[in-house]
């Protein structure tokens, strides 16, 4: 196909758990896991007469995620039953929403590698309830486990305006930032919490005409690697189907794919589109729900700085890298940490490298955010000051973070105790280089001879500087009195 | 002793329960007796509890002795339809996919029975799934009706009220998505009223169509009704649909019962009542004249889309229900075929080898009326009637505050004599499915007998929420008359 260009169409659907207190339509606690069919109640295993009640907290996380997906908010939706006949699924019909959705028409701004961003819409979001898991280990038999059916889950459908199997991901990973900025879901992959579904096609223009594929969904994708590595894949495999057959986009011959994680290749599951008939109807055991302005003002409360309006400011109003910004606003607990030290007047790099070089190790150590690895904000302001100001060294205060986090002491007193004051008294110092600079004449003559020598022989008597004081002098004053005194 | 017993009340029981005056264990025995004499024939109850029965009996009556508080109903012997869920006994909706089904937990209704020290003593037969009108559709046994044993009880609470007639229970609960209370209420000769939709929770009642299904009682006369009302009416947050107290409120239903309703003004719809036969159209001309000696207004008012009710509520109610049913499907409870090939006929073999004929033929038109291409012309228009019928309610109650109607087109028709003719059997519910699109409530009582002495039912119905005043109406005529204290023969007492 060299001869022809291409463009990728992937539009997305997206499933998220949300981590409500409890199940969407029941009073089940919502905790991952469990032994099979231990976490279900009557409601949400679908025994005759019982009812659904809508959870509340579930509805206003949908609604707030909306809001962060610059969604329309419709202040009247209604739920809606999906009828299909599966094992996993008690009722035989899953309580979702068809015609009226809680929100429309949004977009999410995705931060691309390159720097820039790019607004991929959105068509809807809606709220359903999650079926439970059939497993097939049992030989002759399969068995169902409910535990999951009835988890709130919410569905985000995407315009098809993703074009490379990067942005793909970076749309997954960036929506996997937002929802946990918002606390509405865990969004941990392993879990499921988040199941992407990709539609993708290419368009491709070969002797000035152009063609599309047919469409491929692949389902059921939980890895971020799965995501890209899938959609990469099917651009090549619709390259070749297409140079080989070529096949191109008619009704029906949408085709649905799996995922084979280890082959890393998709695989067919349907040929053609079957002509699903949900026969949805209006769900007559719960009322709609109408969003009264009060309501929505109180869900928009808890709408916080979005990550990328984070990591845009960031890079603005510190002056950081996009990439460091990037890395800082991973999550919110981070971000917000970076925030408050550097405006306990620390200076935002140095935070940064404090946060990311040593900060971020310690946390991954002890397993926990570097918010929580219990050095405040105010106290890690004053360590970054202190190598501000040159009264400690920059490998200093990595060891001065280190063991703030395990001994909660201030960093002054650790510094003292560890002996890791420098000395920026010149006075002190230049008695010291005078020591220096008399007991190496020879070295004194290079440094002063302003030829290739002059670098190293510096070197040297700084060094010697140094190893008098103990490490303890800051190189940038002994720097200084070197050069004036050799110069 | 047990004769006197069966020929009380709810309300008399009650009183003379509380009063001591009666030992509730007596009630108990002589309901248990009567069972047992004429269950053989009558096939009211599924499943009865005699000894729980026997023992919650004597609870209350030592509760009485030492002068502990006690509910509203406490200690009298009460049945409910087998739709509703108990966590004791078999829940089966006289169908073959439940009959061994045993629910966890109780109905609303039950738990509100129980607080008010009720004696539940068995759980009734009822058309499969309450679907209806006749009780031949349950899978589990044929229900005679008391009055004449060749003819039905009417249905889909067949039990509930044959019970209630043969003085085998003192009242009962039924549920009544198209008629299901007042029909059969009609056709046995007591009370039965439907309230109005959202006033008692559905929570536990295995649903049919859940926007129309509404639980609501058969008692022996009104104001055992509003007993009743006072115990199961409630708001409950199980039930999203279950309207709270705050924008409708609840009274005490029993309070005022005996209050006439000053300048009562009556709606009757003559188009519409011509269609039923001549006994049930002088009954009716009567009851109104009674209602006339007592001051009332008879206004007639045209209600041009009550023709269209029956079409809307097959398409509405089948729908409903082929969502509704679907769960029974042998994977989780119930029913489940021997050896399926695979998992695809674990559902079609154990749902063809469960559901009684019926129910099939409701799923099927249900899953017809909502397919993709047909839900417009079916679903969607049936919902269209719906608004349509409301409206014509809505314009009757502007000029009056009730409306009366035959609670069926005849009296109880001959087991057999419609099984095979479906679209027969739903006219039989032409004048009672309107409440329920409607969500009003509506009662039937006791306003005659026809030629070959079966009993007529009357019809009432209100506006929204307003049970009190329906009441007391339908206590109007009953004070005047005494159809509701004549008891079938077979019942063996008779005034």
């Amino acid at each position: 196909m060299s001869d022809a260009e291409y463009k990728v169409i992937v539009g997305l659907e997206i499933h998220v758990h949300l981590a409500t207190r409890t199940k969407m339509f029941c009073g089940c606690e919502l905790i991952y896991g469990g032994e099979a069919n231990s976490r279900v109640c009557p409601v949400c295993i679908g025994m005759p007469g019982v009812l659904p009640v809508m959870n509340k907290q579930a509805y206003e996380f949908a609604v707030l995620t909306a809001l962060a997906l610059n969604c329309k908010i419709s202040n009247f939706t209604k739920w809606d039953r999906k009828s299909y006949y599966y094992p996993d699924l008690p009722k035989n019909y899953q309580i979702s929403q068809y015609d009226l959705p809680l929100a429309e028409a949004g977009y999410i701004e995705v931060p691309l590698e390159s720097g820039q961003t790019k607004k991929i819409r959105i068509i809807r979001v809606h709220l359903e309830e999650d079926a439970g898991k059939n497993t097939h280990t049992l030989g002759n038999f399969s068995a169902v486990d409910l535990n999951r059916a009835g988890t709130p889950l919410l569905e985000i459908v995407t315009e098809p305006d993703m074009n490379s199997a990067a942005e793909v991901r970076a749309l997954a990973v960036e929506l996997q930032r937002i929802v946990r900025y918002l606390g509405v879901s865990d969004a941990d992959m392993q879990k499921g919490h988040m199941r992407f579904e990709p539609n993708i096609n290419l368009q491709i223009t070969k002797a000035g005409a152009e063609y599309k594929t047919p469409i491929v969904e692949v389902k059921n994708l939980n890895s971020f690697r799965a995501v890209e590595r899938s959609v990469a894949f099917e651009v090549r495999r619709q390259l070749d189907d297409f140079g080989e057959t070529g096949r191109t986009m008619a009704s029906g011959n949408k085709s649905t794919r799996g995922w084979d994680d280890e082959r890393e290749l998709t695989v067919l599951q349907r040929e053609k589109e079957e002509a699903h008939d949900y026969r949805y109807f209006p769900d007559p055991d719960l009322v709609p729900v109408e969003l009264t302005d009060e309501w929505l003002s109180q869900i928009k409360a808890h709408l916080c700085e979005l990550p990328i309006e984070k990591q845009k400011r960031f890079v603005t109003e510190y002056k950081l890298s996009d990439y460091d910004a990037g890395v800082l606003t991973g999550d919110r607990n981070t971000a917000e940490f970076f925030d408050a030290v550097v405006k306990a007047g620390a200076d935002a790099k140095r935070v940064c490298n404090l946060l990311t070089q040593t900060g971020m190790k310690l946390a991954n150590e002890a397993g926990c955010n570097v918010a929580d690895l219990g050095v405040d904000a105010a106290s890690l302001a004053k360590l970054a000051k202190m190598a501000q100001a040159g009264d400690i060294s920059a490998t200093a205060s990595a060891t001065i973070f280190e063991e703030m986090a395990n001994t909660k002491k201030a960093p002054d007193v650790i510094a003292a105790e560890l002996n890791l004051i420098q000395t920026s008294d010149a006075g002190e110092l230049e008695a010291v280089v005078d020591e220096v600079l008399a007991a190496n004449p020879d070295a004194v003559a290079d440094a002063a001879s302003g030829g290739k020598k002059t670098k190293k022989a510096r070197g040297f008597l700084l060094g010697q500087v140094m190893q008098k004081t103990k490490g303890q002098a800051n190189p940038k004053v002994v720097s200084q009195i070197l050069n004036k005194k050799l110069s | 002793m047990a004769d006197a017993i069966l020929n009380l009340t709810c309300k008399q029981l009650r009183d003379q329960i509380a009063a001591g005056d009666v030992k509730s264990l007596a009630a108990v025995e002589a309901v248990f007796a009567q069972i047992e004499a004429l269950d053989d024939k009558v096939g009211a109850y599924i499943s009865t509890f005699k000894d729980r029965a026997l023992e919650a009996a004597q609870t209350i009556d030592r509760k009485i002795a030492t002068g502990e508080s006690t509910g509203p109903l406490a200690g009298v012997p009460v049945a409910i339809k087998d739709n509703m869920c108990t966590d004791f006994g078999t829940t089966t909706c006289a169908s073959k996919i439940l009959e061994n089904f045993l629910a966890p937990y109780n109905a609303h209704v039950v738990e509100k029975l129980r607080d008010a020290d009720a004696v539940i003593v068995g759980k009734t037969n009822l058309d499969e799934f309450a679907m209806g009108s006749s009780t031949e559709n349950s899978a589990l046994k044929q229900t005679v009706n008391p009055w004449d044993k060749t003819r039905v009880p009417g249905g889909s609470s067949g039990g509930s009220a044959a019970a209630t007639a043969a003085r085998m229970c003192f009242a009962a609960l039924g549920s009544d998505t198209g008629g299901s209370i007042r029909q059969p209420a009609g056709f046995c000769g007591v009370v039965g009223l439907k309230p109005t939709y959202g006033r008692v929770s559905r929570f536990g009642l295995v649903a049919y169509g859940s926007s129309l299904d509404q639980i609501g009682t058969l008692t022996g006369d009104v104001a055992d009704a509003a007993l009743m009302m006072n115990v199961i009416a409630s708001h409950d947050k199980r039930d999203s649909t279950s309207i709270s107290e705050n924008t409708a409120p609840i009274c005490d239903y029993l309070e005022k019962i005996d209050e006439d309703v000053k300048g009562l003004k009556i709606a009757v719809v003559p188009e519409f009542n011509a269609g039923a036969d001549r006994n049930v159209q002088n009954a009716l001309k009567s009851a109104l004249d009674i209602y006339k000696a007592l001051g009332a207004q008879i206004i007639e008012v045209k209600m041009p889309h009550l023709d269209y009710a029956i079409a809307a509520y097959y398409i509405i109610a089948t729908a409903e229900a082929s969502s509704n049913l679907a769960r029974y499907d042998g994977v989780h409870y119930g029913h489940r075929t021997e050896k399926p090939a695979d998992y695809v006929e674990v559902y079609s073999k154990s749902r063809a080898e469960g559901f009684g004929t019926e129910v099939k033929r409701r799923i099927m038109l249900g899953t017809y009326a909502l397919s993709s291409g047909y839900y417009d012309a079916y679903y969607l228009k049936a919902l269209k009637v719906r608004n349509l019928i409301r409206t014509d309610f809505t314009k009757a109650f502007e000029k009056a505050d009730c409306i009366m109607m035959p609670t069926s087109p005849t009296t109880a028709f001959k087991i057999g004599e419609k099984i095979e003719d479906p679209l027969q059997m739903y006219l039989a519910d032409i004048y009672t499915i309107s409440a329920n699109l409607a969500g009003l409530p509506a009662i039937s009582i006791p306003c005659g007998f026809d030629a070959d002495s079966l009993p007529i039912g009357l019809q009432i119905l209100s506006p929204a929420f307003t049970e009190d005043k329906l009441l007391r109406i339908a206590r109007m005529f009953e004070s005047k008359t005494d159809y509701h204290t004549r008891k079938p023969k077979l019942a063996g007492c008779e005034k």
